[in-house]
Parts: C-alpha cells; sequence; structure tokens
C-alpha cells in the first residue's frame, strides 16, 4: 500500500485542473534521484565533521554539531543498499527529525524543489528490491528520469530496526 | 485540549498532592481545621468545576466524598476508615484526572462502589438520628461535653470552626493561592505564608526551562571558544568585554541551574501517604519522620531518585520494622520509626533512611545468596558482614520469606541499584541487629554539568566521567608500569594489585594501536575495578551531557554525547556498561581444578607458574600443581597439637607456611594456595599471591635451603622455585606413597614411569633441572610402549612402590629388550625399605631413591647418564 503524503501540506496548491500538488525536495544518491516531502526537511548544509560512533549501525555515519545540536548522520547509501563509493564521502545533508530528534540525511547532491501533481505518483516497481520498497512512499516519471520518493518514516525506521 | 480544562488539571494535580499528604496528618491530628478545609475546598472546586466543564463522573466522586466531610463538621469522628475512604475518592479523582489529561474525555466506568461506600458511611455517621447513628450522635454528645479528644477525632468546636471559616461551594470560590513552580511543603498551619509565596512565583513550562539550560551551557562554549581565539590573535580590544562576558555566562548559568533546583520534599509527598497503607496492610504501627525535606536537587535527578526512595521505604517498613507485638517483646516502643533525612554533603547530596527495625539477618542474607546462586560458600564464608549486606542490591534478592502484596518479588533493592548508577550515585548499607538500618544515598548535586576526563583511542576522542577515574598511568613495555598477559588477557600491577585491563579500541572496533603502549585510566565501578588502555589522555573538562539518540541508545558504551570547545562532537563512555562488558570478558576467578589443567607439553619449554610473596622472598610454584586459591579468614584456623589447621569443604586441611619466617595473621584474610591429590589437600599460607606467568622456566640449581628447588628468573626477578615435595611431607609424611590415577604421556629422553599426577608434575622441573628432557608415562605398558617407539630413552626413571604402575616389572621386561637393555634406571620409593630394597636388587635395579628427596634424585640422574649405573 502506498502512504499518501498528508493533504493537509500548506504547500499542496490547488493545481489548474483541480489535482493537489506536492512539493519534493530533489537529491542525487548513487546516480539515482530521490526527493524527500518539503514539510519533512529542517534545512540543508553541507557537512564538514562528523564524529563516528563505534558499534552503530552501518548506516549511522556519526554525529554532527548542527549550531549546538546534536545531529545523527545517516548514510542512505548503506540504508539503501548501495555500495559505498572508496574515496569519496558524502558532505551534503538534508536535515529532519523523527520524534523529536535531529537527524542528517547525507547525500551526493541536492537538487532544486520539484512540484509534481500528486495524481501522477505510482507504486514502485515491484522489482527494485525489498530495501528500496520498505522506505519509498512511489515514484513519478520526469522527463529525466524516475524520482523515488523517500518515507521519512520507514527511512528512518531501519535505524530503530537496526539498533 | 481546552485551555480551561488544562488549567482545571494542573491545578487540581498540585492540590491533590497537598491533600494525599495532608489527609494522613488529620489521621493523627484531627483537630487541625487547615486540612479539613483544604480537602473541603479542593471538593467543592472540582464538583463545581466539574459541573461547568460537564463531566458528570468526577462530579458524582466529588460529591460524595463531600458529603462525608459534611457529616464530618455535624461530629462524626475521623476515624481511619473515614480517612482511608476519602483517601480513596481522592485517587480516584487522580485516575479521572489522568485520564482526562491523555485523552481529553471521561474514562469508561462506573463509581458506584466508592459513592456506595461513602454514602453508607455517611449514613452510618450521621448523627442527625438516622439509620444506626445513635451511637455517632453519643459520642458527638460526648464531644460536646467538653472531654479532650481522643487520638483519632476531632473536637467537635475545632470542626465546627473549620466548616465556618471555610469558603462555600461553587465556582464563585476564590481561586486558590498557588504554590508555583517551585512547591515547597509548608507546615500545614501556614497557609498564609504560602499565600504569600504564591504571589512572587510564577508557573513555567518545564520544556522552557530545559530549554534555556541547554541554550545557556551552547554560550558556555561558545564563549570558550571565543576566549580561545582571543588567545590565539593576542587582540587587546577582545579582553575587557571578554571578560564580562565571562562573567555574565558564568551568573547566567548559575542562575538557571538554580530555576532547575527544587525541594526534596516533592520527591517525599507520597511517603508519608505510602507508609500509612503499608501500616494498615501489614498490621505495623510506623511513624515517618522527615528531616531537611527544604534541601534542594537538580529536577531531573529529583525525578529519578523518586522511585528508589519509595522502594527503600517500602523495604524498610516491610522488612525492617517489626510487628508491634515483637517491638514490645524486645523492649521498644510499639511504633516503629522510619526516618528520611537529606542534606549537603560537599558536591553531593546525601538521603539516609533509617529504620529502627530488627535489622538485616545477616544469616538469611548468606542462605539466601548461597541458593540464588549469587556467591559460592567459599565466597560467602570469606565476604565480610559489611559486603554480605550488599548482596542485596543483586538483581533476583529478596529474604522475605512470605512474598507480600508489598515486597519480597524479588524486585526492588536493585532497581534502587541501578537508578542509583545511572546518575552515579552509591548506596551504603549500615545495619545493627534489633538496632535497625540505615541506607545512605549519595547523588550528584545535579546531572546537567559533569567533570569528564577527555582521552583519545584510533584519532577519536572519547569523554569518560571523572567520578569514576581513580588513577591513570602511563605504560609502555620495559617501563615503570608495563602491561602482562595472563592467558592473553592484559593486567596490571598497580601497588600490590593486579588490574584487569581492556583495550578500548578493540571494545570499540576501532583498529589496534600500540600493543601496550599508551595510558591505561583505571576506573572504579561499584565493587569493580579495571583498567582501561586508552591512546592518550589530554584533559579534564566540564561538559554538558546531552542525550544520545534514541537509536543509539542499544550500544551500551555510550551514556551520551556532548559538544566540545572546538565544536566537535565527542561520545561519552558510561562506567557502568564498560564494567558490565568487562565483567562478562573476565574469567570468573583463577582456580584450576585438580585434573583440568592439561600436562605442560615436554615439547614445549614453556610453563604457567603462579608467583606469591612469602616471608620477604618472592617464591613461585608451577600452576599445573596449584588446585585453587583462596582467601580465608583467618580467625578460622585452628591449632591442633600445635600444628594450625582450618575446615575446608568440609574436611581438615593442614596449613603449612610457605616460610619459616612467615607468622599467620590473627586475623584479615590469609590467602592460601591449596594443593589437593584425591582426598587430600593441603593448604600453603602465603603473605600474598603476586601473578601468573607463562614463560620458560630455567631453574637454577645450586644449593638452597630446604624447600626450595632452585631460582629461576620470572618476570625479570629471581624467584625461588618451591620444592613442594618437602612440603607435602610437613603436612602428610605419607603423602607420597598414596594410590593415584592416571594421565597421558609425550615422547622425550628420560622415561618418567609414575602414576601419581601430582608426583609426575613435581618430577618434571627435577628431570628439567637436571638437564634432561623428560618423557612422563603412568604405568608399565604406556612404558613399554615407548620404550618401543623411541630408540633414544638414556635413562628411566621409575616408580617402583606401587605395583599398580609395575616399577619392577618394568625393570624386568628391560632385560629383554636389545636397544634398552644398558639404559640406567632409578626407582623411586616414599621410604626406602630393606624389603623392597632386596626385591630391586634383585631384579637388578641397583638404585633407589625417596621420592621427595630432591638433592639425592638429582645426583643420581647426574650420575647416570655418565654410565655409573649398570643395568643387570
Amino acid at each position: 500500500m502506498i502512504a499518501q503524503p498528508a493533504e493537509t501540506s500548506p504547500l499542496a496548491a490547488t493545481h489548474v485542473d483541480g489535482g493537489a500538488e506536492f512539493a519534493y525536495v530533489a537529491m542525487e544518491i548513487g546516480g539515482q534521484t530521490f526527493g524527500l516531502p518539503i514539510n519533512d526537511v529542517h534545512e540543508v548544509f553541507s557537512v564538514n565533521r562528523i564524529t563516528p560512533v563505534p558499534l552503530a549501525p552501518p548506516m549511522v555515519t556519526g554525529l554532527i554539531n548542527l549550531r549546538g545540536r546534536v545531529v545523527t548522520a545517516i548514510c542512505l547509501r548503506t540504508l539503501l543498499g548501495m555500495d559505498k563509493t572508496p574515496g569519496r564521502r558524502d558532505r551534503m545533508a538534508v536535515g529532519v527529525e523523527s520524534g523529536r530528534e535531529p537527524f542528517a540525511l547525507l547525500v551526493e547532491s541536492i537538487g532544486d524543489v520539484i512540484r509534481l501533481q500528486a495524481s501522477t505518483l505510482e507504486p514502485c516497481p515491484v522489482h527494485i528490491g525489498a530495501a528500496w520498497r520498505a522506505v519509498s512512499q512511489g515514484v513519478y516519471r520526469l522527463e529525466t528520469g524516475i524520482i523515488v520518493i523517500l518515507d521519512l518514516k520507514q527511512t528512518l525506521g531501519t535505524l530503530q530496526r537496526a539498533a | 485540549m481546552d485551555e480551561l480544562l488544562t488549567d482545571f488539571l494542573t491545578e487540581s494535580h498540585e492540590h491533590l498532592e497537598t491533600v494525599d499528604r495532608q489527609m494522613v496528618e488529620f489521621e493523627s491530628n484531627p483537630s487541625n481545621v487547615d486540612i479539613l478545609r483544604n480537602v473541603f475546598r479542593l471538593l467543592h472546586t472540582i464538583k463545581g468545576t466539574c459541573g461547568f466543564l460537564g463531566l458528570p463522573r468526577l462530579e458524582a466522586v466529588a460529591h460524595a466524598g463531600e458529603t462525608l466531610l459534611g457529616r464530618l463538621r455535624d461530629g462524626a469522628p475521623a476515624t481511619p476508615a473515614t480517612v482511608t475512604l476519602i483517601l480513596e475518592v481522592i485517587d480516584r479523582i487522580k485516575m479521572i484526572l489522568e485520564a482526562l489529561a491523555s485523552t481529553g474525555r471521561e474514562p469508561d466506568g462506573d463509581n458506584s462502589d466508592l459513592i456506595n461506600a461513602l454514602d453508607c458511611a455517611s449514613a452510618m455517621a450521621d448523627p442527625s438520628g438516622t439509620a444506626g447513628s445513635g451511637q455517632a450522635r453519643d459520642m458527638a454528645a460526648d464531644r460536646a461535653s467538653a472531654r479532650a479528644p481522643r487520638h483519632g477525632e476531632a473536637s467537635l468546636n475545632d470542626l465546627e470552626r473549620a466548616f465556618r471559616e471555610t469558603e462555600g461551594p461553587g465556582l464563585a470560590a476564590p481561586p486558590l493561592p498557588e504554590p508555583g513552580p517551585m512547591p515547597r511543603p509548608a507546615p500545614v498551619a501556614d497557609d498564609s505564608s504560602e499565600a504569600r509565596l504564591g504571589n512572587q512565583t510564577i508557573r513555567v513550562q518545564i520544556g522552557a526551562l530545559d530549554h534555556l539550560l541547554t541554550m545557556v551551557s551552547e554560550l558556555v562554549l561558545t564563549r570558550n571558544q571565543l576566549i580561545e581565539i582571543a588567545r590565539r590573535e593576542d587582540d587587546q580590544h577582545f579582553k575587557l568585554p571578554l571578560q564580562r562576558l565571562s562573567h555574565i555566562t558564568a551568573e547566567l548559568q548559575a542562575g538557571v541551574m538554580k530555576t532547575r533546583m527544587q525541594p526534596i520534599g516533592i520527591a517525599w509527598n507520597k511517603l508519608p501517604r505510602l507508609v500509612r497503607d503499608l501500616s494498615a496492610e501489614l498490621g505495623k504501627k510506623i511513624d515517618l519522620v522527615m528531616d531537611g525535606a527544604e534541601t534542594e536537587l537538580d529536577r531531573q535527578v529529583l525525578e529519578l531518585i523518586k522511585d528508589p526512595l519509595m522502594h527503600m521505604v517500602r523495604n524498610s517498613a516491610d522488612h525492617g520494622i517489626e510487628h508491634p507485638a515483637e517491638r514490645l517483646a524486645k523492649g521498644k516502643s510499639e511504633t516503629g520509626r522510619i526516618r528520611l533525612s537529606a542534606g549537603q554533603e560537599g558536591g553531593a547530596i546525601t538521603i539516609r533512611i533509617a529504620d529502627d527495625g530488627k535489622g538485616l539477618d545477616i544469616t538469611r542474607i548468606r542462605a539466601k545468596a548461597l541458593q540464588a546462586g549469587l556467591a559460592s560458600a567459599a565466597e560467602l564464608d570469606r565476604m565480610a558482614d559489611a559486603q554480605v549486606t550488599r548482596l542485596i542490591l543483586h538483581a533476583g534478592f529478596s529474604t522475605a520469606t512470605s512474598v507480600s502484596s508489598v515486597s519480597g518479588r524479588g524486585v526492588g533493592m536493585d532497581v534502587v541499584k541501578s537508578n542509583m548508577d545511572a546518575i552515579g550515585g552509591t548506596i551504603d548499607i549500615t545495619s545493627e541487629p534489633d538496632r535497625g538500618t540505615t541506607f545512605s544515598v549519595k547523588i550528584p548535586l545535579t546531572l546537567a554539568i559533569v567533570s569528564v576526563l577527555i582521552v583519545t583511542v584510533a584519532e577519536q576522542r572519547y569523554a569518560l566521567p571523572q567520578a569514576a577515574v581513580r588513577e591513570v598511568v602511563r605504560v609502555r613495555p620495559g617501563g615503570a608500569h608495563a602491561l602482562e598477559t595472563v592467558n592473553g588477557a592484559s593486567v596490571l600491577r598497580l601497588c600490590e594489585r593486579l588490574v584487569p585491563v581492556v583495550t578500548l579500541s578493540s571494545l570499540l572496533q576501532a583498529g589496534n594501536g600500540a600493543p601496550g603502549t599508551g595510558f591505561v585510566v583505571v576506573i572504579q565501578c561499584g565493587q569493580q575495578q579495571f583498567g582501561l588502555l586508552v591512546d592518550a589522555v589530554l584533559q579534564t573538562e566540564e561538559i554538558v551531557v546531552k542525550p544520545l539518540n534514541s537509536g543509539l541508545k542499544s550500544i551500551a558504551l555510550f551514556s551520551g554525547n556532548t559538544i566540545l570547545g572546538d565544536g566537535a562532537v565527542v561520545l561519552i563512555l558510561d562506567a557502568n556498561g564498560l564494567a558490565r562488558l568487562i565483567g562478562n570478558i573476565e574469567a570468573d576467578d583463577w582456580t584450576t581444578e585438580g585434573g583440568a589443567s592439561p600436562s605442560p607439553d615436554a615439547d614445549d619449554a614453556s610453563e604457567t607458574i603462579l608467583v606469591f610473596q612469602c616471608g620477604g622472598a618472592v617464591k613461585a610454584v608451577p600452576l599445573s600443581l596449584v588446585t585453587r586459591l583462596e582467601e580465608i579468614d583467618a580467625g578460622r584456623i585452628e591449632q591442633v597439637s600445635g600444628r594450625p589447621i582450618v575446615q575446608y569443604r568440609g574436611r581438615l586441611m593442614p596449613i603449612i607456611r610457605a616460610s619459616e619466617a612467615m607468622r599467620l595473621p590473627e586475623s584479615g584474610l590469609q590467602p592460601l594456595v591449596i594443593f589437593s591429590d584425591g582426598q587430600r589437600s593441603m593448604g600453603m599460607a602465603v603473605e600474598a599471591i603476586l601473578d601468573i606467568v607463562t614463560q620458560p622456566v630455567d631453574i637454577d640449581f645450586s644449593d638452597h635451603e630446604t624447600g626450595v628447588l632452585g631460582t629461576a628468573v620470572i618476570s625479570g626477578r629471581a624467584t625461588e622455585m618451591v620444592d613442594l615435595a618437602h612440603y607435602l611431607t610437613l603436612a602428610y609424611p605419607d603423602w607420597l606413597a598414596m594410590p593415584r590415577g592416571g594421565a597421558q604421556a609425550t615422547p622425550s629422553r628420560v622415561l618418567l614411569v609414575e602414576q601419581s599426577d601430582f608426583l609426575r608434575e613435581m618430577l618434571l622441573p627435577v628431570i628439567r633441572a637436571a638437564g634432561h628432557t623428560p618423557v612422563p608415562c603412568t604405568s608399565l605398558s604406556e612404558a613399554l610402549a615407548a620404550l618401543d617407539a623411541r630408540a633414544d630413552i638414556g635413562m628411566i626413571v621409575v616408580d617402583v612402590e606401587n605395583d599398580a604402575s609395575g616399577g619392577l616389572d618394568l625393570v624386568k621386561a628391560l632385560a629383554g629388550l636389545p636397544r634398552h637393555r644398558q639404559v640406567p634406571v632409578i626407582g623411586l620409593v616414599s621410604i626406602p625399605h630393606p624389603d623392597l630394597a632386596a626385591r630391586a636388587h634383585a631384579v637388578g635395579l641397583g638404585e633407589l631413591v625417596a621420592k621427595f628427596d630432591r638433592p639425592a634424585l638429582l645426583a643420581a640422574l647426574r650420575r647416570a647418564p655418565a654410565g655409573m649405573l649398570e643395568a643387570a
């Protein structure tokens, strides 16, 4: 079943043809474009210093000091089961919050805010792998390619399950 | 939620806390009109507000309660039963309020049971002459005739005055004085001062205060950064304003910390009610006395100690205080007393919970600990009483013989212990039979700011709370302090103690630094002491503890994280978590059960040696000969015909001093090295066990005093190798002639045929000391097989006394073996006996040596290869 984005989203403007529009922050991980509902994104920042946490689940890259708050950095690449490219570190982060705790999702690059019509959201293709299906709400077909929409709750839930 | 409802809930909650406490007091002091007024006012307010907010269930309960209070006004006595009912009303109201707070609606269900009981009580207490009230009226009349009120009764005048002075019911009632964010448990009659105080306080959300503290902490960190920069830049312009900023920040920090302080009395609020209920339930009479309720503690700490305190008071009431009859029989007053006191001592708060009950039953604790498997009988035997009492803090410990609804479910003190550990608190127990038990709890003033030691491992910094750190020792191979290993585990010798050391990098799975080099931080955690090897120790710092992300809480090694002055996040190591982890790694003890240890491989020259100190000398004995290491209470050593013995595992065991120069202590613990063979044991008394090392042992054999086999260099120290045979014959003159069990063999040059593991182990170093490589065998057949397999056997040492090992038969058989016909044979006997000597001679065995006569054996061994001994 596909979780529907919240209908009450203030950013969901009514389109001319009556369909609701949703806004997503686009980001790139391992050559794939992902989208996160803009309401979930608190901020976007670049990462300088990460303190690793020994014995933590592998997707936890470490802890970041974000203006006096300790933020847990999650490597989306590891979480999504992609190979870690040697020598390359994801230095951009999407600041999100779950259960009043701050998290930073590490990605390669962050793109624009994309507005898409809710009615065009399609279910994930069945064969994209369990790790991806577990954390995505669905996909959109864009002219430039496919964008996979991440479900924040499910994504961070992976950490709780791993811990 | 409706703002009106929220206000109502907050207000009611505060009043309920007060009323709860005061009702108990009212019961023993019914003439106190203020209490009655408070309860009455609360019920009125609730009843009135309920009608307004539309909460019928709450309204009904409040109404019924009010009616009963009304009867009290009309002269009914305030009996314990009535008070219980009113307390029940308060409980029910609380329950409904809780549901309201979480759901915004009244919970389902009805209160007809309680209301019926209240109505019934009201009817019983009705002095106006309706059903069953004759007695009540009589009593009221009694009181009216100016009789002094008995315990549990209020004088009619007082009650009437109370109700005259109480404001009428309804919404119009003026708002009550509010205790504010820091309610102080004020004396009951001090209502007016509370009112004055109320005007000067405002209600603040706890979250707001917490946030303020976080911000101030950040400010402190930012200031530190600025100071750092200013120091580097050396700019005079910054200096003055920075100094001012520094001052203001410090003051602000202190101020904010103060807003979070609350009197400990808040955590005690529930206790009078608890004790009252318990005394009723247990049929005991208990007074609760509270001192120092105004002592202030950080809000967070207060939250954490609430439950432990409750557990401890509950325990004192249930286990400590005796039943009235028992107390009277002991000549104590019928009413037991639990005294709670709090006060600041240094940087910590000490809370004491003292009862004047029967004290802890040490015998029962021992029995229970044994039954629960918390310690072995031997361990328990050598524990001092104070140590035994601490066993009650273990999980799964409860001495209550019957499981009461109060305690005795095996939870309680271990919960207390773990809560205290969590906040870095400690518990001390003192107990005296029939005088009572005192629990002293020491807790830090605040948890928000902690002093830590910053250490590095694999280039990462970690913070270690300083409260747990005992000392820091620099270690490197060959240095003043060096790590040693026992079976692969590191230990550090420190002031005559052996401290287990774990490498932090391996605990963190963060790669390995230079082995054995760095700093050992010695950590004390409860009774456990251990060392943590880190790469470097940087500095100490005051940090603000921030909680770990919930997804990381399962990592037991970390208790939180913080941001240092340079802006980096560091993890805070949890001393308790480390201790638990090490407890699992650490072996239980050093014992080697008889027979379980493998014989040292004859090809491997390394031996594991137990090193101990005695009479000013360092001595050693092969660990494979040792059965057990024990510490016994010196008081248990008895003298039988001038020889020290001790009862050990149901038998009498002789104690032999390892050195004549040593004296057995009269008290304290006496370390013993125990040697056993079959049913016999001997305890060798030593001054201290120093170490266990595994290394090649090269015994320098030259003339030595009796009892010394030779000297060897062990861990760089000249060490006397103990000649065990000497001590064994001191303990049992016939030890060496006892029947034995069997074991294994490995090939080499001197064939040693000896059935006893023990003697074989003892003879092996002697043969090695004479420059030979021993081939141990246990039986005739084994010896023959070994001879068959090897042509290079140069000598045979054989036990000819025990028929089972067939020593003489072997000598006879040798004559039939062409390869070995010329091999010299030394016969071993326990006591040279003319008859045996004759039989040996008959088979051609030229030399007989007493087993415990080391010099003679060595002499024979030396002579033999030179061909001085000829086989027949």
